[in-house]
């Protein structure tokens, strides 16, 4: 028992909730969708911010919501960061960070230092809210989140109301929270980049409803829905930077089942970076190609094919050691190498996008 | 410019007045406020209509049904009496009664308003931080509502101070009991002492003047160091 079991049914007028998931207890778990789609109610329902009728929630084990159980939000053990920072107005910086920090019990507070150093507002402390910028506050939103030492943290659209700069001012402070927090994260969020970046598991819904819900890399290579981060199918590889070849700039990049060359952008050796291929920048070869400006490889299986969009297309999921990619391919080029499942081929990747 | 003891007696008696009614009304009409902004129940709207109709009704009117309640056949004036209180027209503490009745929407509903210009986001996030409602209300609704209270404070006590028509129906005409500086004008006036109402009428004046100028002169303020972070 160390996930958490969610199971909301909403009626509002014009909106339906009807949500029955598990979530891992560990890890960063976007809920991503359009707007509409009932990611934020989702991540209320949880907060104990809305109130389903029918509803269960068990986090860890500990019933927080049944039919005879409801846990008010102040007696939930988590963090929320809302969209928009919403600082208390009336307190200093380090006033919103203690606000929370001294109602927990006295054995669970922690010093705020960590949260501070993490986030990076330590000259900001003794500053009004309304003297902060955008991309501040909301480092320091997230910072009074943690500092009521949650057991889970609820992020929603935390980057939403930021311009893309400032975006790229705190993207870097979530991927140490990533790197950092032993804690589960539930990022809501319509940005597919935040998700490639951030999430170990994905939860795509749409209309009030889940429409999958799974580990990253295996949710984005479904074919019979296929989830789009953005305009593209494609999916997203942990991988670790293994070689750094000087002469050429390039780097190597390891990751379950096999190694990519890739544009090296100064990522030192050893150093966690995440991989998004996407379907069209990788083809299918019957034999080994000698003579081909690709650098990438890699001897795959094929899994399964489906039809794509387009009624010339296909996208071919083949495994690659423990992952798996996706490719685009004509349905001629598809019946000219007989794709099958179960077949050896060669998978070339002509480019792919490194990411932190 | 000098004012006699009994119109300094009635100044007195009237800051008093309205200085006590402020300060129950800050005790009794912020629940109420509170009441009117968050709730969605149907009796929003009877018991919103019955707080602001001091504002529409003639004072006289009001101050007849107080006088009847509390007269020794009303059920304010039984409850008293059986109380061992007495009765309560034409004390001070009648008065008092009266006033906070009459100024009910002027405590009400600038509270009222600055609570629901609050919006539920501050209180949802003090949840999300481990204050329980009461904790919620203390720390985050009343700090963010203060300008709404003194707002109110001020008008409270200013309308207080210039009742006239609740206090003759109610309190009569004693001095040292309930002849405020409104009646005392009245009564300048009816003896023909045009000096004595002038004077006592400028202090009120030039009082109703000030409370309104620093009103205003903080409101701008307030709004000037919120507007440069916009």
């Amino acid at each position: 028992m160390d996930d958490i079991a969610a199971r909301f049914q909403l009626d509002w007028p014009g909106f339906r909730l009807d949500v029955d998931l598990t979530l891992p207890g560990r890890g960063v778990t976007a809920l991503f969708g359009h707007s509409g789609s009932g990611k934020t109610t989702l991540l209320r329902c949880i907060a104990g911010l809305e109130r389903s009728r029918q509803g269960f929630l068990s986090f860890k084990g500990e019933v927080w919501q049944d039919a005879r159980t409801w846990l008010p939000t102040y007696r939930r053990p988590l963090g929320y960061v809302f969209q928009e920072a919403s600082l208390f107005p009336h307190l200093t910086v380090l006033g919103n960070l203690r606000y929370g920090q001294k109602r927990i019990a006295a054995d669970q507070r922690r010093s705020l230092d960590q949260a501070i150093e993490l986030l990076g507002i330590g000259p900001l402390l003794a500053r009004r809210p309304d003297r902060l910028s955008g991309g501040e506050r909301q480092r320091v939103g997230i910072a009074r989140a943690l500092a009521v030492s949650p057991r889970v943290l609820l992020m929603d659209e935390p980057l939403a109301a930021l311009d893309l700069k400032r975006k790229q001012e705190i993207l870097p402070y979530l991927e140490r929270l990533h790197d950092t927090l032993e804690i589960p994260v539930l990022y809501v969020s319509h940005s597919p980049d935040e998700v490639a970046r951030l999430a170990d598991h994905l939860v795509a819904m749409e209309g009030g409803r889940v429409l999958a819900s799974g580990p990253l890399g295996e949710t984005l290579a479904r074919l019979d829905l296929p989830i789009r981060l953005g305009e593209d199918a494609g999916v997203v590889l942990d991988a670790t930077v293994a070689e750094r070849d000087a002469q050429w700039h390039l780097a190597r990049v390891d990751f379950p089942g096999g190694s990519l060359w890739t544009r090296d952008q100064g990522q030192a050796i050893g150093q966690h970076v995440r991989v998004r291929v996407l379907a069209r920048d990788v083809s299918l070869a019957a034999q080994h190609q000698e003579h081909t400006s690709i650098l990438n490889l890699l001897p795959g299986r094929v899994d399964a094919m489906a039809d794509d969009e387009h009624p010339g297309l296909a996208l071919v999921r083949v495994r690659v050691g423990d992952s798996v990619l996706l490719a685009r391919l004509t349905k001629r080029s598809a019946a000219a190498l007989g794709v099958t499942p179960g077949q050896s081929l060669w998978v070339q990747v002509k480019s792919v996008a490194l990411m932190e | 410019m000098l004012l006699s003891d009994s119109d300094l007696q009635a100044i007195w008696l009237t800051l008093r007045l309205a200085g006590i009614v402020t300060a129950i009304l800050f005790v009794v009409g912020t629940p109420v406020a509170w009441w009117l902004s968050r709730t969605r129940s149907r009796w929003k709207g009877p018991i919103g209509a019955v707080v602001a109709l001091p504002l529409v009704l003639p004072p006289s009117v009001l101050g007849f049904y107080l006088l009847v309640a509390m007269g020794p056949n009303g059920p304010v004036g039984q409850l008293t009496a059986s109380l061992g209180l007495g009765l309560l027209p034409f004390t001070f503490w009648g008065l008092v009664v009266a006033s906070v009745f009459y100024s009910f929407p002027f405590m009400v509903q600038p509270v009222q308003s600055a609570f629901e210009s609050i919006g539920e986001r501050p209180l949802e996030v003090a949840a999300t931080l481990r204050a329980s409602p009461l904790d919620r209300f203390f720390t985050v609704a009343l700090p963010l509502a203060a300008p709404g209270f003194l707002t109110a404070g001020i008008l409270t006590f200013a309308h207080t101070v210039g009742e006239f028509g609740v206090v003759l129906m109610i309190g009569g005409n004693i001095p040292g009991v309930t002849r405020v500086a409104s009646v005392q004008i009245y009564d300048h006036v009816e003896a023909m002492e045009y000096a004595d109402a002038h004077r006592l009428s400028a202090v009120m004046v030039a009082f109703s003047f000030l409370v309104l100028l620093s009103l205003y002169a903080w409101r701008r303020n307030a709004r000037g160091a919120d507007g440069s972070h916009g």
